[in-house]
């Protein structure tokens, strides 16, 4: 039961999504069956718009995947879209400093640098505040979001990360830590093999922490119930640091993946909202890491489709956002389906005591 | 010396007003006990349909007028997912905000093309007030601002009025901070969330049409740009008073006049942009004055029949 709800709720949320989005679409003269249909083989209806498609999911998982952990965590961490300029921040940095090391190592020290800056950036302000001031996270996130964006900015618009004589932008990493495309349909959809296979171990990893170790089961219990953890003996404080340390973890991997695996260098214009997305993907997905890499997809197709549909169809790609923003909404809102059914039980039994009217 | 310039005032001024009207207006909700980030998918409708009724009827009035009537009612929505089916409100937020800006987008390519909103649409009307224009310093920070920064200032001192010194103002304080007690003397819990965060709507959205027909007579897709986030900022800052968010609303909008004046001069605007964000955190923390939200904030609240 508590299984099929939890498929049962997301698509209801997208099925009302796609009707109001539909009737708002026929309002304006267009046909809603046919700009669905365009939206659709916009992200599949070719190899290279599925390629596209995994390209903008990848981020997506990653990112929603620890966005999942601090939710299970019972915190909310809203700023993953600053842990994850963070993260491509640190890799670029890293990616073209160095230049005379061996391809491998070069790529997994831009990874781990990704990495760590995001832990850092969502761990050591929101954290610490959380666990020790009680700075509600939702706010300390989203400021911190707002000034990794504004100091990525500042490091590229003369600042010390500005190539010299260009538009915002840095230098580009060296070409031996750029993802390898292997080939000619992979390249043109911005797609790394090696890209999948993070994102997959990100999965699996995540999966595995969560439900197979004890920190997993310390995090979700505080999460449950931070009281009864606490009296459990487990530590609230260090699982509040830990867990928006992972969030950002994850956050600071999807931005050197991108950086590594799609741009190559900072640029003002780098991040498409992806952690905002995110945390559309973990609601959506339930905090479950399999549940991710649908969502992910889903909202990848969605963000593909859309800009493939503004060229073929000529509806704005805007559309999606319409679309995504009421999901949000109805996923939120998913306490109305138990009152519905009450309601109606009440409804019925009611009918049932007066039979003779 | 810059700070001796009165233009930088007038800047200060005219860039605070879009924060302080949102910040006054999140205070009313989050006083009520709603938690409300929609501040900023907010202004972008009240933005856009200030222009395009402004544009349709060719009266920037009822342009404003539509811009609150809009803005009020996906506030109503706010309201109904927060109170009536207890949802999280963080997350009903989050979905208005990524709704409006993809709304307020998509009217704006399909309904008026992808040239932008059309250059002959009405504003609201400019003017220096007569009298204080003939003061030397202050009469230059005062020349010729909309109509709406003079509204606006009212708009901040009445509503802090309305929520500390008048009954009703007392009774929605009282449901933000122990609705059950306040549901027991027979004050309609739900009734006054409804009116705190439709408040919220009507400010925010009058902000957006400050900026899209206040000082500009168009539209452009997210042209809130983040204010509706700095007004959540300055509604902390100022620690959920109406008074204290316009406070707040200043000092960010000077380090915005200060980034915009200083632009050229060697120094980094997106370093000074970061202020609010900081000083946020630093009042969270309480390293500069603790602020403490409503205690039944973003607690639903279900009343027993």
């Amino acid at each position: 039961m508590k299984a099929l709800r939890s498929i049962l709720l997301p698509v209801a949320a997208s099925l009302v999504a796609i009707v109001i989005g539909a009737i708002l679409v026929a309002a304006l003269g267009y046909h809603p069956l046919s700009v669905y249909a365009s939206l659709v083989s916009g992200a599949f209806g070719s190899p290279v718009n599925i390629g596209n498609t995994l390209t903008a999911s990848l981020p997506l998982i990653i990112i929603g995947l620890g966005i999942a952990i601090s939710f299970q965590s019972g915190l909310f961490n809203i700023g993953a879209d600053g842990q994850y300029w963070m993260g491509a921040t640190a890799a670029a940095w890293v990616g073209y400093h160095f230049t005379s090391l061996p391809g491998v190592v070069h790529m997994i020290l831009c990874l781990v640098a990704g990495m760590i800056a995001g832990a850092l950036w969502a761990a050591v302000i929101p954290g610490l505040t959380k666990a020790f001031v009680g700075a509600h996270e939702v706010i300390t996130t989203m400021m911190m979001s707002y000034i990794a964006i504004l100091f990525a900015r500042y490091l590229i618009e003369g600042g010390p990360m500005q190539q010299k004589g260009y538009i915002p932008q840095s230098p580009p990493i060296a070409p031996n830590t750029q993802f390898p495309y292997f080939a000619q349909g992979f390249q043109q959809a911005q797609l790394s093999p090696i890209s999948i296979v993070i994102t997959v171990i990100a999965v699996a990893a995540a999966w595995f922490l969560l439900y197979k170790t004890t920190l997993g089961f310390s995090l979700r219990s505080v999460g449950l119930n931070a009281r009864a953890a606490r009296y459990a003996g487990i530590g609230v404080k260090s699982s509040i640091v830990t867990a928006l340390g992972l969030s950002g973890l994850f956050a600071g991997l999807a931005g050197s993946v991108q950086m590594l695996g799609v741009d190559h260098q900072l640029l003002d214009g780098f991040s498409s909202n992806y952690g905002y997305t995110a945390i559309v993907v973990a609601l959506l997905a339930r905090n479950n890491p399999i549940g991710v890499v649908i969502a992910g997809l889903f909202f990848g197709a969605l963000t593909t489709g859309g800009q493939n549909m503004q060229i073929a169809s000529n509806v704005p790609a805007s559309l999606t956002d319409v679309l995504t923003g009421l999901i949000i909404f109805f996923v939120g809102c998913e306490r109305i389906i138990p009152q519905v059914i009450g309601w109606y039980r009440r409804r019925r039994s009611l009918r049932a005591q007066t039979p003779a009217s | 010396m810059i700070f001796s310039n009165p233009e930088i005032w007038a800047l200060t001024l005219s860039m605070a007003i879009p924060l302080a009207l949102p910040a006054v207006g999140g205070t009313f909700s989050e006083r009520t006990g709603v938690v409300n980030i929609a501040m900023e998918g907010i202004m972008l409708i009240g933005a856009f349909f200030g222009v395009a009724f402004s544009y349709w009827t060719g009266s920037a009035w009822i342009g404003l007028l539509a811009a609150i009537i809009c803005g009020a009612l996906t506030a109503l929505a706010l309201a109904w997912g927060a109170i009536h089916v207890s949802a999280d409100q963080t997350v009903l937020g989050m979905g208005i905000n990524v709704f409006a800006a993809g709304l307020t987008t998509f009217l704006l390519n399909t309904l008026f093309g992808y040239s932008g909103t059309p250059v002959n649409t009405p504003k609201l009307p400019s003017f220096s007030i007569p009298g204080l224009d003939a003061i030397p310093y202050i009469g230059i920070i005062f020349r010729n601002q909309s109509v709406l920064m003079y509204i606006g200032i009212v708009l901040v001192f009445l509503a802090h009025w309305f929520l500390f010194s008048t009954r009703i103002g007392l009774r929605m304080r009282s449901v933000g901070e122990n609705p059950l007690a306040a549901d027991t003397l027979g004050i309609p819990v739900w009734r006054l969330r409804y009116f705190g965060v439709v408040l919220s709507g009507v400010f925010s959205a009058i902000g957006g049409a400050y900026l899209s027909i206040g000082i500009l007579n168009g539209f452009t897709s997210n042209m809130t740009s983040g204010r509706g986030y700095i007004a959540l900022a300055a509604m902390i800052f100022g620690k959920w008073t109406p008074l204290g968010s316009f406070g707040a609303a200043l000092i960010f909008g000077f380090s915005t006049a200060l980034g915009i004046v200083l632009q050229g001069h060697g120094v980094s605007s997106n370093i000074l942009q970061m202020i609010p964000y900081a000083l946020t955190i630093l009042a969270l923390t309480g390293l500069i004055g603790r602020s403490t939200p409503p205690a039944a904030d973003g607690i639903p609240y279900e009343p027993r029949r």
